[in-house]
């Protein structure tokens, strides 16, 4: 399915991070998933919350350089290994260019979060 | 609409024709009457015979500020002390300020050239010229109040400050043109749209607006235009030379013309000292051609910026000087290469992307030196996307190695986390010790 994932921009350091989990947990928006890619000398966290509208307003109002942009969101019921490598063959058979991607393993099985350039495409592949 | 049309249209051959005449006479004069001159031209075994036009000014000594320090108060004055009328002094940050000396010539001739750019503006004996630059010592105040009796309009000389106050003698008397810094008129144009008794469009007569003694950017005069809703004009001119009129803008706004005839320019290259082919910028130097109290001999201004010779649209043939891109002084020496940091703020500005803040620091490492540019994000054009952002430091770090000559080590920084300081920017940390 597809959902809606924020991104933020941070000056490397781990003090900025815990700002943006700061504000989260006083506004009392609950964050489900996060990942932190990192440049040189800049770090990109990525996160899915429980309220993204109200996530993008306080971050903005702490001067937080943030987007949010459409990812696919895909929930493994069946966590069998194997199974991410079929996505995989199947996004890069079609061509489609992944900006990021990232998994993680909740009580309920793995889910994996997809940034690519085709959402929609992306999307329809994978809910085969 | 001209001031003096015969000598704002004249032919260039006629200019120079002009100009050397009156710099032969100004080289002889100088050397006659003051010492300083006289030395620093025996030391560079150059006579005033040897200057036969504006073309052998190369061959003459430059000064600079500190000539003027060290030779404060009386060390550069030409004209006897009893044919003085009038002192200015420049605001010196440190010491001594800086003090110009005026005979009765000396003035016709500074007010002279502000009338030439009050009427450029489309200024007449019709308006009434509210001036709002401050008087005294500064050259601002009486340099624009004199220019403006010169045109024949009624003058308001209501000086710097008591912003109230000159709000109310604006409205009620009905001023059409002001002349102050621009910083100044953006503050009176957001008191203007505070004040509860205050419609601009009904109640402020103001059609022209003369701002000058501090740089300004096309943007503020954009929103200047549009908050007070008049034209903007850029005013020039500097206490060693003169005062503000040694050019203005005309109508057409695009380039600043120097009265020529009174003020030769020439751009220099701030290092080698030679002169650069026309168009290209440099270090922005100044010879009086007509003055008699303090004259100055290819003076060097700091300023950088470029001369425009193509005709302007407004017919008059005097040359057209650009924006003030930086100061000479501010020129950093990275791996041998001159960087001044007007340059990399005009790289940064050519993407949108980013803010406009930057920071540059300078070190050396391993007998090596090191150059990093911190820039800001533009928060509302990041689109989330670690690929685009490296797309975009590249393209940044390579549009600096064809405009500066060396490659920078890029660095892209949260809005906001480039340490501002008050008042006049900080850009730059040159950490190398020599
Ligand atoms: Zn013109």
């Amino acid at each position: 399915m597809i959902i809606e994932q924020l991104s933020i921009f941070l000056n490397n350091s781990i003090g900025r991070l815990s700002e943006v989990t700061g504000v989260l947990g006083t506004e009392g928006i609950n964050m489900k998933a996060f990942t932190l890619s990192e440049s040189s000398d800049f770090g990109l966290l990525r996160i899915i919350t429980d309220d993204n509208e109200k996530a993008v307003t306080v971050l903005k109002r702490h001067g937080f350089a943030i987007s949010s942009s459409k990812v696919v969101f895909i929930d493994l019921q069946d966590d069998t290994p194997g199974s991410l490598s079929i996505i995989m063959k199947r996004i890069s058979d079609l061509g489609i260019s992944v900006e990021s991607m990232y998994a993680f393993s909740t009580a309920d099985g793995a889910k994996v979060v997809i940034q690519a350039d085709d959402i929609e495409r992306c999307n329809k592949i994978l809910m085969k | 609409m001209y001031y003096n049309e015969e000598i704002e249209t004249m032919s260039r051959e006629e200019l120079h024709r002009l100009q050397s005449e009156r710099l032969v006479r100004i080289v002889k004069y100088t050397y006659d009457n003051v010492e300083f001159y006289r030395k620093r031209m025996d030391e560079h075994h150059v006579a005033p015979s040897d200057i036969k036009s504006v073309d052998d000014i190369s061959k003459l000594p430059f000064m600079t500020k500190q000539d003027l320090r060290d030779y404060y108060p009386y060390g550069t004055f030409a004209a006897p002390a009893e044919s003085i009328v009038r002192f200015h002094a420049s605001s010196g940050t440190t010491g001594k300020p800086i003090v110009a000396g005026y005979t009765q010539n000396d003035l016709d001739c500074w007010s002279e050239g502000v009338a030439r750019c009050l009427t450029a503006y489309g200024l007449s004996h019709k308006d009434i010229i509210q001036v709002s630059y401050g008087y005294g010592l500064f050259t601002g105040g009486l340099g624009a109040h004199d220019g403006a009796h010169r045109i024949g309009a009624a003058t308001l000389p209501t000086s710097s400050g008591n912003t109230s106050k000159q709000i109310m003698l604006m409205k009620d008397l009905g001023s059409t043109a002001l002349c102050c810094t621009p910083s100044y008129a953006l503050f009176l144009a957001e008191s203007l749209e505070n004040d509860p008794d205050t419609d601009i469009s009904r109640d402020i007569k103001l059609k022209v607006g003369v701002f000058g003694a501090e740089p300004w950017t096309e943007n503020m005069r954009k929103e200047l235009e549009s908050k007070l809703r008049i034209k903007a004009y850029d005013i020039y001119g500097l206490t060693e030379v003169s005062g503000p009129g040694v050019g203005g803008e005309c109508e057409c706004q695009d380039g600043t013309h120097l009265w020529e005839d009174m003020f030769y320019p020439e751009i220099i290259d701030p290092v080698s000292l030679q002169p650069v082919p026309h168009g290209n910028r440099g270090e922005l130097v100044f010879t009086t051609l007509l003055k008699e109290g303090m004259p100055v001999i290819r003076y060097r201004t700091r300023d950088l910026t470029y001369l425009d010779y193509s005709r302007c649209k407004c017919g008059r043939t005097m040359v057209r000087m650009g924006k003030i891109l930086g100061r000479s002084d501010d020129m950093l020496i990275v791996r041998g290469v001159n960087v001044f940091p007007s340059t990399v703020e005009s790289v940064i500005m050519e993407f949108p992307e980013f803010n406009g803040q930057y920071f540059i620091t300078v070190d050396r490492v391993n007998s090596t030196d090191t150059f990093d540019v911190d820039v800001e994000l533009r928060p509302e054009l990041y689109n989330g996307n670690m690929s685009g952002i490296l797309k975009l430091k590249d393209a940044l770090t390579w549009r600096m190695v064809s405009v500066l000559g060396i490659k920078p080590a890029v660095h892209i920084a949260e809005p906001g986390s480039i340490e501002r300081s008050m008042g006049k920017a900080k850009h730059v940390m040159d950490k190398r010790k020599f």
